[in-house]
């Protein structure tokens, strides 16, 4: 890296690993190596799936917490903590109910000890400048989402930070909120009436990413890390409809749905065998993606932006679906397109038993844990036996809670395709059928 | 508390001072008022907890009722005395149990148990310990009636806050870590406001039982040595001995009155004004009311004159105590304490078995194998009564409060009320039971026994209508549409939705039937003594003789019982209800 960036940098992060000691096997690296540099004068998008890490790497960008390993320098001195100089603004609002809209932008500056006549001069200020003015007396519980992110984005500024890092600031939002959120947010950098020297947003919204930001990092799952560098050169203002904006779009469409190299691994899915974790994905939303590609106008092969703006889906909705439609060899992904394969139109166009029948045959064959259990019960004179013992096995190889999600999901699977039962109240799995 | 003065007078403190106009408006002169008088009477109530003990014997308690007023202040002020210590010890305590892993292995399991024993059987103790603490005051005796309304308070009001800073939720955590905030100014900008709502739910549960205690504790006879200090509890106690059954009258009437000025007073206003702390993302329907909390935000001087407070109080949360929360916190690292963690817990376990071995030595001396035979017979025959007298307390109350739950219009009028009886010190009512016994000659065994749930019973009435009234519209028009009624309809509609109310509300019950027992198992008119057999009546008659190695057999026994009875009955239903019939 030579001088004139390292000049222009705010924030530098370096080979920041995350990883969580496991009691029994091998440590979960959440993080695997990431360097990310802020520069002045840029807004830069983390994107990737949900799960991915790049919530964990803006924390530590942060302050919050601190990386297993590797170095975090803000304005060249090393991040030991939270700073003033860096503001954030979270998904989920984070707003403190009891405080109203003035009380809750003012709540940074009262940290920092400034008094209460300068605190409210600011906070007013700050109000003004993000749309806020009339609400300073309402309390978060009366504003709709939009207004309350308002109040986040107000509470984050007020501190005159020099980064603002931002979560998902917008996912929580309906599309139109979400929008004009997005615009007066842009309107305020490209004005430079904020005091904000940079932005950095995670995303997993790919036209988000594209619309806002002027570099794109997308970021790989399992473990996280920087997989591309996109940069969008596109003037401000952006135009959605713009042929060289869909064709970025399109473009990281493509990479995105790019098999990875390591052997036996999909995007989504960390580890292998039985330790495969599963998200949870419930069969009618697969046997849905699987009719709707089926249907014409895609007659079995569509592509992806289109089919999630048809679907009324945010891609990262769609992407987790999609891949285990992959999983179950139902579909193929590739080059931004879903393909189905023979089993996945012979199911589309089969009636409620035979579809669960092939979902049973797929289970056996490609979700080594169904198998497992399947066998287990059947290897035992009483076939029945206890989900907790499972969900034991694989805390070896990850966490708990994607274990109990792993065993949930493939309990919901199990279930829809007849091919093992489960009793809530006891936590155990049986060859039972109830019916 | 500071609390009261923070957010309230926030806007108002600049608002306010930047007014020309100071002239006072009409609320100000009935909130003026007010507040004098309370400054008033607990002056005046204060200044007599220090007379001397003498007093006590020199001017008895007369059963006047021009004095009444006089007794129902002082019976107030320990019962505020108490919630004021409880709430101190509620907000170190449970702090200190959130924030250090070390003192949670000791607090939560002490709490629990300290939950489970009979606050009445202290007071041997407690009686001797102050009264030698400040010898010839009336102090003395005070802070021991004081202190056992505290201990009736505290454990539950602990929980509630160590349960509230448990779950404070991750991303105002990370809002108030990442904007630097100091341990001070965390507490108190997020933790404590996050834990109000319960805090102050579980307070109102505790003043409701206070009066009880408060009731029993004034009129305190520990071997040749009686207390009356001046209060209800020994008007009433005098009136028993008197056979004076207009005074006791008069007894229930100001009971009545205290309990209801300390409902619109003081707690009407604080749940309105912890409204706000509720941590829901959605405007709720019904605001609690209370007009003198209205009266308290519509006043003009009122504001001037805690301006001042709420500048002070500002000041304070800007101080940076504490240290900074501005590290980052590593995450997912294995923590190499666990040695350390052995040599605490060896620590706590050679204490406890040093106590152990100290108790048992200490009643070994004038107590065999019998007595501890005799305590855990006399405990079966009390747990007898309570297991009974719960499963008739629901099978009447249950369809009762469902019957009223789902007619809003009736729950309005008819909830208050059975907060009201709750709250209502049942042994204010006691002489009439035993009079009704007396006159009638029936067994004192069956029949002294609904005395420990006259008080109780109200609890599970009061939640079971919370429950009922709960029961989501839908799921009644359900019912409605497929015309399911009768068993089914209390089979699959009625009593899964309001069990876990009903638990709720029969747990408390239950504890409180427990520490009735002491003195529902013995109760006098006059000369006439009636005794019922079971652990009550075992640690209240060793009390009046100052048996205190029988006292403390008692006291363990019944934590035992009481211990046991909520593991394994009342623990699992508990949480059978959260899993599977929470409607939320």
């Amino acid at each position: 890296m030579n001088d004139a960036i390292a000049n222009k940098a705010l924030i530098i992060a370096r080979d920041v690993c995350q990883s969580y000691a496991r009691p029994s096997s091998r440590t979960l690296v959440v993080l695997d190596n990431v360097d990310v540099t802020l520069a002045r004068n840029e807004i830069v998008g983390l994107l990737g799936r949900s799960g991915s890490g790049k919530s964990t790497l803006l924390r530590a960008m942060t302050g919050l917490i601190k990386p297993s390993s590797g170095t975090i320098t803000c304005e060249g001195r090393a991040l030991t903590g939270p700073s003033p100089a860096i503001a954030v603004v979270f998904q989920s609002f984070a707003l403190f109910p009891w405080l109203t809209v003035l009380q809750n932008v003012e709540f940074g500056l009262e940290a920092q000890g400034v008094a209460p006549a300068e605190r409210r001069k600011r906070a007013l200020d700050a109000i003004d400048l993000i749309g806020l003015d009339g609400f300073e007396s309402a309390y978060p519980k009366e504003l709709s989402g939009g207004m309350r992110q308002r109040v986040g984005l107000a509470r984050a500024l007020v501190v005159r930070p020099k980064v603002l890092l931002m979560d998902e600031p917008f996912s929580a939002l309906d599309v139109l909120t979400a929008e004009t959120l997005r615009t007066d947010l842009l309107d305020l950098w490209c004005e430079g009436r904020m005091p904000i020297e940079a932005i950095l947003m995670v995303t997993h919204n790919i036209e988000e990413a594209v619309l806002m930001c002027d570099r794109i990092l997308m970021f790989g799952s399992n473990p996280g890390r920087v997989i591309a560098e996109i940069r969008v050169d596109l003037p401000q203002p952006r135009n959605r409809l713009d042929p060289a904006f869909r064709d970025l779009v399109e473009k990281i469409y493509v990479k995105m749905t790019m098999r990875d190299q390591a052997p036996g691994q999909s995007g989504l899915f960390r580890g292998t065998g039985i330790a495969l974790t599963l998200r949870r994905i419930s069969t009618n939303l697969l046997s849905g993606l699987i009719e709707a590609v089926a249907a014409p106008p895609y007659n079995g092969r569509a592509d992806l932006p289109p089919l999630a703006a048809g679907l009324q889906h945010e891609i990262d909705d769609l992407f987790p679906v999609a891949e285990t439609l992959q999983l179950l060899r139902f579909a193929e992904l590739a080059g931004g397109d879903i393909q189905l394969t023979q089993t996945g139109k012979h199911f589309a166009e089969s009636g409620v038993d035979d579809r669960k029948r092939i979902f049973a045959q797929q289970l056996q064959a490609y979700v080594p844990l169904a198998a497992h259990i399947r066998r287990i019960l059947g290897e035992r004179p009483t076939h029945m036996a206890p989900a907790r013992r499972f969900r034991d096995e694989l805390e070896d190889h990850m966490s708990e809670r994607d274990a109990g999600e792993t065993v949930q999901t493939v309990t919901n699977w199990a279930r829809y395709a007849e091919y093992f039962a489960y009793d809530e109240q006891t936590d155990m799995f049986s060859l039972e059928n109830p019916a | 508390m500071g609390l009261f003065f923070n957010d309230r007078n926030r806007r108002s403190a600049l608002a306010v001072l930047s007014h020309v106009r100071l002239l006072p408006n009409g609320y100000d002169l009935i909130a003026f008022i007010l507040i004098m008088t309370v400054i008033v009477l607990v002056i005046h109530g204060g200044a007599a907890m220090h007379a001397p003990l003498d007093q006590l014997t020199r001017h008895p308690i007369e059963l006047d009722p021009m004095r009444l007023p006089e007794y129902a202040l002082r019976t107030t002020l320990r019962m505020f005395a108490a919630m004021f210590a409880s709430l101190l010890f509620t907000l170190v305590v449970a702090t200190l149990a959130a924030k250090s892993r070390r003192a949670e292995m000791v607090i939560i399991p002490a709490l629990d148990i300290l939950q489970s024993v009979p606050v009445l059987g202290f007071l041997t103790f407690t009686v001797t310990f102050f009264t030698g603490l400040f010898p010839g005051q009336q102090l003395g005796a005070e802070c021991a009636a004081i202190f056992a309304i505290f201990t009736s308070q505290a454990w539950n009001m602990a929980f509630s806050f160590y349960q509230s800073l448990k779950t404070v939720p991750r991303d105002l955590d990370e809002v108030s870590r990442g904007f630097g905030l100091s341990a001070w100014q965390r507490f108190w900008r997020l933790e404590a406001p996050f834990a109000t709502p319960g805090l102050i739910w579980n307070m109102m549960m505790s003043m409701s039982g206070g009066w009880f205690f408060v009731v029993a504790s004034e009129a305190i006879t520990v071997g040749d040595r009686t207390v009356d200090l001046p209060g209800i509890g020994s008007w009433l106690a005098t009136a028993i001995d008197a056979r004076d059954f207009a005074a006791i009258g008069w007894a229930v009437l100001a009971m009545a009155i205290v309990i209801a000025l300390y409902d619109q007073l003081l707690f009407r206003p604080i749940v309105a004004w912890a409204d706000r702390f509720r941590a829901e993302q959605v405007a709720s329907q019904e605001k609690p009311r209370s007009w003198v909390y209205e009266l308290a935000r519509r006043t003009r001087v009122m504001k001037t004159v805690t301006a001042p407070f709420a500048w002070a109080w500002q000041r304070l949360l800007l101080l940076r105590l504490g240290g900074a929360g501005a590290r980052s916190i590593a995450v997912g690292a294995a923590k190499s304490t666990r040695l350390a963690d052995y040599a605490w817990f060896a620590v706590i376990v050679a204490l406890a078995a040093w106590g152990a071995v100290l108790v048992v030595d200490y009643l070994k001396t004038t107590l065999g194998f019998t007595d501890v035979l005799d305590a855990l017979g006399r405990g079966l025959a009390t747990l007898v009564r309570v297991v009974i007298l719960i499963a008739l307390a629901s099978l009447i109350w249950v369809p009762i409060g469902v019957w009223i739950g789902l007619r809003p219009k009736v729950a309005e009028q008819v909830q208050p009320l059975a907060q009201f009886m709750a709250a209502f010190p049942a042994n204010v009512l006691f002489p009439v039971a035993v009079l009704a016994i007396v006159a009638t000659g029936v067994s004192a065994n069956i029949w002294l026994s609904p005395l420990m749930i006259l008080g109780t019973q109200w609890y599970i009435l009061f939640n079971v209508i919370a429950g009922a009234s709960a029961i989501p519209t839908d799921l009644r028009e359900v019912a409605a549409v497929y015309q399911i009624r009768s068993w089914p309809w209390w089979r699959y509609v009625a009593l899964p939705a309001v069990f876990p109310y009903y638990v709720t509300g029969a747990i408390t019950a239950s504890g409180g039937s427990w520490n009735a027992s002491i003195v529902a198992e013995v109760a006098s008119w006059g000369d006439a003594k009636l005794e019922a057999y079971g652990l009550g009546s075992y640690i209240a008659n060793a009390t009046a003789a100052g048996d205190f190695p029988r006292v403390l057999l008692g006291i363990a026994v019944m934590s035992l019982f009481v211990t046991f009875f909520n593991r394994a009955l009342w623990r699992p239903l508990f949480v059978f209800a959260e899993r599977r019939l929470r409607l939320d």
